[in-house]
């Protein structure tokens, strides 16, 4: 069963995967819109990615104000 | 004209498939230089139809299919109107996009949108229109308008009601979120999910397939199973003008054209 420390995990692991950024530069905290250097639509690329990963439907608006990856990693974990 | 190369698309026709291909920055959206080249399509697709079997749309713009409706266009035409003149001016862009669609929709060719990342509003409608939609696992279909206090209007809404289950549609419309290929496909919206860049050559093998069959029972099993809704495109664009008049669209529409974020409407 996945905690909220591996869903955050892997979240930053796709992140890093996704955007080509080092693991290890990314941060539960961190803001990923500045982090990644993304725009919204590029998280909407984010977003399908978690989808699929995780085999979960996660509605844009419920990420609405979320911005740091423990808060999405939070989301993600309500669905799972 | 078999072939041609416009501003923002261009088609051409090889054995038995006709390509038509958006390509305008950013993501294909569609405004009056789109509009008046797709109307040179529709009218140059009574003589590709005599030849041809199929159709497939498709954009190569990295970005997705197509963002819709170019609102910043809409905005700026429209503010360039007198106000009493601003509802007319609307309804004759929308009027004309609905005789493209309709056009499209009615053609006696098989059908297929070949769709990648962002295909939201128009751009999802402009799919709507086609017979079978293959996607790319990473698209994303959305109705964004009610974010902005409007409804969709280039005939989604009954061309959506036309493929899935009335609540998918209640729920896409109302929510404005935006859905996966993946549950594009559970709900029956989406007829095959192709790898990331992919959709483009599937569709190409599947309208392959399509051209096989016979001409005329491919003509009248589309009439059959897929009739257009006349009456109810025609009342989306009246619910569509008479929402356009109130100022909170055109203070929406304002903060959209102001923003200078990528997907200003969403999240």
């Amino acid at each position: 069963m996945s905690t909220i420390q591996t869903t955050t995990d892997e979240v930053l692991r796709l992140a890093s995967e996704h955007f080509k950024v080092p693991l290890e530069k990314l941060n539960p905290d961190d803001d990923f819109f500045k982090k990644l250097g993304i725009n919204s639509l590029q998280a909407l690329d984010l977003l399908t990615r978690i989808e699929q990963h995780f085999k979960i439907e996660l509605p844009d608006y419920e990420l609405q104000g979320v911005s740091d990856f423990r808060t999405l990693a939070e989301r993600i974990q309500s669905r799972l | 004209m078999k072939d041609f190369r416009g501003e923002t698309l261009s088609w051409d026709a090889e054995g038995g498939v006709i390509e038509l291909v958006l390509d305008r920055a950013p993501c294909n959206e569609i405004g009056s230089a789109t509009l008046g080249e797709l109307e040179k399509f529709t009218a140059a697709l009574e003589l590709l139809q005599e030849d041809c079997h199929a159709l497939i749309i498709s954009s190569p713009r990295a970005e997705g299919f197509c963002a819709g409706a170019d609102l910043r266009e809409l905005y700026h035409r429209s503010q360039a109107l007198p106000p009493a003149e601003r509802v007319a001016g609307v309804r004759d862009f929308v009027e004309r996009i609905h005789r493209v669609g309709n056009a499209i929709d009615a053609a006696p060719l098989a059908t297929i949108a070949a769709v990648h990342g962002v295909t939201f509003g128009g751009g999802f409608e402009l799919a709507l229109l086609c017979d079978l939609i293959v996607a790319d696992k990473m698209t994303r279909f959305c109705f964004p308008e009610l974010r902005l206090g409007l409804i969709p209007s280039f005939g989604g809404i009954p061309r959506l009601k036309r493929d899935v289950g009335n609540g998918v549609v209640r729920d896409l419309l109302l929510t404005g979120r935006s859905i996966n290929a993946s549950k594009a496909q559970a709900i029956g919206l989406v007829s095959q999910v192709t790898g990331e860049g992919d959709a483009l050559r599937v569709a190409r093998v599947t309208a392959a397939q399509v051209v096989k069959f016979d001409r005329g029972a491919t003509t009248a099993a589309k009439k059959f199973i897929k009739p257009i809704p006349y009456a109810e495109l025609k009342q989306e664009v009246d619910i569509f003008c008479e929402l356009f008049t109130r100022p909170a669209v055109e203070a929406g529409l304002r903060k959209f054209v102001e923003s200078t974020d990528a997907l200003p409407y969403l999240p």
